[in-house]
């Protein structure tokens, strides 16, 4: 079998405890596969993803970084969700205002039951950003190995 | 212009006399142009140093934060505030930075700022407008613009309108001149937060200087956003740059994202509106798609 | 003394970057800053003053000190070389080659305490300064025994009318004259530099802050602990919105921080650029001893007033460069202090 030597992007994947993390649970329990270099960083809210947060991943190596919350509506705090919504929507807009490619961040709204959603998600993700190639803009330079 | 100093001092001195006020926050006169500094003038004797003419750039409103706040046997501080500082005030107002009933505020009419070297500020060719908000009174009336004015977002929609690679040369060439010297910062009058987050030992990005490029982006996209939907768009940080860093094609990059993503909002005009990230709609777009306009097209 | 004719001055900068890496005022984004000479890059040698000063060049604003590196339980420790690599400044004003030498008390000064990479930077960078012809309204070098017209340095310069003249001040200076020899002229006498050099002094002593010597006078007369305990340094912060603007484009100020970065896969040490004027300033496990902007900033001016010279025979630790004067955002300086401290208004 060929080895499969295709770029491999580092995604940092942050997921709402209520929802979104039960909805990543569901999809291994359900055997239903997504790159491996999905890192999966659990957060109690979707709002609670500081800017920070987004710019940290990236600084240590991220090629991509997707927040993952409950849907607008069902938010277990009832209106977290809807804050992180509108955070979301003016940093990573900003972001691509700096020339790091919109298809290096997205939202996405996944519950408990959409392990399927989940799964597919990823990997849509990581196809995109593994299409822009390594993240080059926006990284630290003394977080670089040899093999990065 | 003269005319308009001559009538800050009057009331000035009025108001100091009185008593009704300890102290009044204006601008001492300097060695040259573009040289004065704010100071708190205490006794009408020493308003004879107080400046006022179309290099006066310093803004007063910031200092309230402090000045409001001394006992003084509960008297009032006074301040002259330029037409974009009355939004500032606002917003120090609506945060409750600053208690109203601590502050005499006087709008004084503005014909515009000129550098050092004589050109109108980018921040005045882009004016927002020379109403005046929250004053308790205003002295020389509310000024014209006679200047052929810049669209305030001509800039921002130049950047929108490059590639990615482009905007990100663009931005490096401006933010690889930062030297953290945190002008930007401490003069805008909206990052006042008591402990910054850059100052802060235990937050993790405490730093004193770029150390990377990376650190230039997070200190300008952080500063930034920590001022989305709170920056009144004063350009101040601009006119202070040392660098010469362009820091309000951010503040107005996220002033056009949030009207077109949460409905036109001036922060500092109103005490009553909640700012845009302090609220949210159930309606809002989903971050990704670039405007309602174009119907909820995911933009890659 | 050697002349070359400024529309030649490129096959000048062509011999100099020969012995290796030339930095000279060059234009960008609106500022003027030393940067690496390249054909084609915008010189800029009528400006005064570059935005940033030549500081920099020796003393960088971040510069890593160590790298760790953990193999399982074993910890090795690389330390940065001393930077060797020679280079040359070209237009460096009077006042910051006056910058350099009060760095130089800081970092050389102690034979047991020296600086290494200052110390290798200053061994293998070639200074060569340029003379002062018509001084900004910011500047006062004056107050401080700088001489705009007779810059020290390892060559001094001067233009005079679309000429550009050339004398070596030390021995690394000849080395230099050797080098760029070939595409100069002599010129005998110093003539025609004379009237240029009085024409700046003059211009200096007409400059809005030429009386500042005076109020300065005032500053040695009173004793250390009036001149801390003055009731003016109230007034005089207030205005100060505690940024680093001032410290940071100052030729002398060079206070620094050391750092630990975790990289992931080991740790770096690096110094950069501190501020007197920032709250985490004196930080320490007890608490900070300078708790208020008031004492932040008459830290800063006592010290380049009243502590520098008093450690260091007499030198004070400002050059009248002006940056501070121009950059500040609320146009709060030290120009005001020594006046207002000397007992003279402003303006």
């Amino acid at each position: 079998m060929p080895v499969e030597s295709a770029f491999q992007p580092k995604i940092a994947a942050f997921c709402c405890n209520w929802c979104s993390y039960a909805g990543a649970d569901l999809a291994g329990s359900s055997r239903l596969s997504y790159p491996a270099d999905v890192k999966i960083i659990r957060v109690p809210c979707s709002c609670r993803v500081n800017p920070l947060f987004i710019l940290r991943a990236f600084q240590r190596g991220a090629d991509g970084v997707i927040i993952c919350g409950c849907h607008p509506g069902d938010c277990h705090y009832t209106s977290g969700n809807y804050f992180a919504r509108r955070r979301a929507a003016l940093l990573f807009s900003m972001l691509d205002y700096l020339g790091v490619e919109s298809g290096r961040t997205r939202v996405e709204w996944v519950s408990a039951a959409e392990g399927q959603k989940f799964a597919a998600t990823m990997n849509d993700f990581a196809k995109t950003v593994a299409s822009l190639g390594k993240c080059r803009r926006i990284g630290d330079l003394r977080c670089r190995t040899s093999e990065s | 212009m003269q005319n308009v100093r001559e009538l800050m001092i009057k009331k000035a001195g009025e108001m100091l006399s009185s008593g009704e006020v300890y102290g009044v926050l204006a601008w001492e006169r300097g060695d040259f142009a573009c040289d004065q500094t704010p100071a708190l003038f205490t006794s009408p004797e020493s308003l004879s140093r107080l400046a006022y003419d179309e290099f006066t750039a310093p803004m007063l409103s910031k200092y309230l934060i402090n000045e409001a706040k001394k006992p003084n046997e509960g008297k009032k501080v006074m301040v002259f505030l330029k037409p974009c500082d009355t939004y500032n005030f606002g917003h120090l107002l609506s945060e409750h930075k600053v208690e109203r009933d601590r502050v005499y505020a006087v709008g004084v009419a503005c014909s515009g700022i000129f550098s050092r070297e004589k050109t109108l500020l980018e921040k005045c060719l882009a004016c927002k407008g020379m109403e005046f908000h929250h004053c308790d009174e205003v002295i020389g009336g509310e000024g014209k613009i006679t200047w052929d004015k810049l669209d305030r977002f001509a800039g921002v929609e130049m950047i929108e309108s490059m590639t990615p690679s482009e905007r990100f040369e663009f931005w490096r060439g401006e933010l690889s001149r930062c030297i953290r010297c945190n002008a930007c910062r401490n003069v805008c009058p909206v990052c006042s937060c008591v402990k910054c987050v850059f100052d802060n030992p235990g937050s993790g990005v405490m730093s004193k200087s770029n150390a990377d490029e990376f650190e230039e982006n997070m200190f300008h996209i952080i500063r930034a956003f920590h001022v989305a939907g709170r920056c009144t768009d004063c350009g101040e940080c601009s006119r202070v740059c040392p660098r010469n860093i362009p820091l309000h094609l951010l503040n107005r990059k996220f002033i056009k994202d949030v009207n077109a993503l949460f409905g036109p909002y001036q922060a500092g005009a109103s005490l009553d509106d909640a700012s845009p990230l302090t609220s949210y709609s159930v309606n809002d777009p989903e971050p990704g798609y670039k405007d309602k306009a174009k119907g909820g097209e995911r933009v890659a | 003394m050697l002349k070359i004719l400024m529309s030649d001055i490129g096959r000048l900068f062509e011999r100099l970057s020969s012995v290796g890496t030339l930095y000279l005022p060059i234009e960008g984004g609106g500022q003027t800053a030393f940067a690496p000479w390249r054909a084609g890059a915008d010189v800029q040698l009528d400006r005064v003053n570059t935005d940033l000063s030549v500081k920099g060049l020796f003393f960088p604003q971040t510069e890593d000190i160590a790298f760790f590196k953990r193999e399982g339980k074993k910890i090795s420790v690389l330390p940065s070389s001393d930077p060797d690599e020679p280079f040359a400044v070209f237009g460096v004003r009077a006042c910051d080659v006056r910058g350099l030498e009060v760095l130089d008390k800081v970092f050389l000064d102690d034979p047991a305490h020296m600086d290494t990479f200052y110390k290798g930077r200053r061994e293998n960078g070639a200074l060569i300064a340029l003379a002062c012809s018509s001084p900004a309204e910011t500047c006062f070098c004056g107050a401080f025994g700088v001489d705009l017209a007779e810059p020290s340095g390892d060559v001094a310069a001067w233009i005079v009318d679309n000429t550009l003249y050339w004398e070596a001040k030390t021995q690394r200076g000849e080395r230099l004259t050797e080098a760029v020899r070939p595409v100069m002229a002599e010129q005998s006498g110093t003539s025609a530099v004379d009237a240029s050099k009085k024409a700046a002094r003059d211009a200096l002593a007409a400059a809005p802050l030429a009386s500042l010597k005076d109020s300065l006078s005032a500053w040695g007369a009173n004793d250390m602990l009036t001149l801390f305990s003055s009731p003016l340094w109230a007034n005089l912060s207030m205005s100060c919105v505690g940024c680093g603007t001032c410290t940071y484009v100052c030729p002398t100020c060079q206070c620094y921080d050391v750092q630990d970065f975790d990289t992931g896969h080991g740790v770096t040490r690096f110094r950069c650029w501190d501020s007197c004027m920032y709250s985490d300033f004196t930080l320490m496990a007890s608490g900070n001893p300078r708790k208020t902007q008031l004492e932040r900033f008459r830290q800063r001016f006592m010290h380049k007033l009243v502590y520098f010279p008093e450690k260091y025979g007499g030198m004070f630790s400002c050059t009248g460069c002006g940056r501070c004067l121009s950059k500040c955002p609320v146009s709060m300086n030290i120009a005001k202090v020594i006046k207002a401290v000397g007992g003279v208004e402003n303006g």
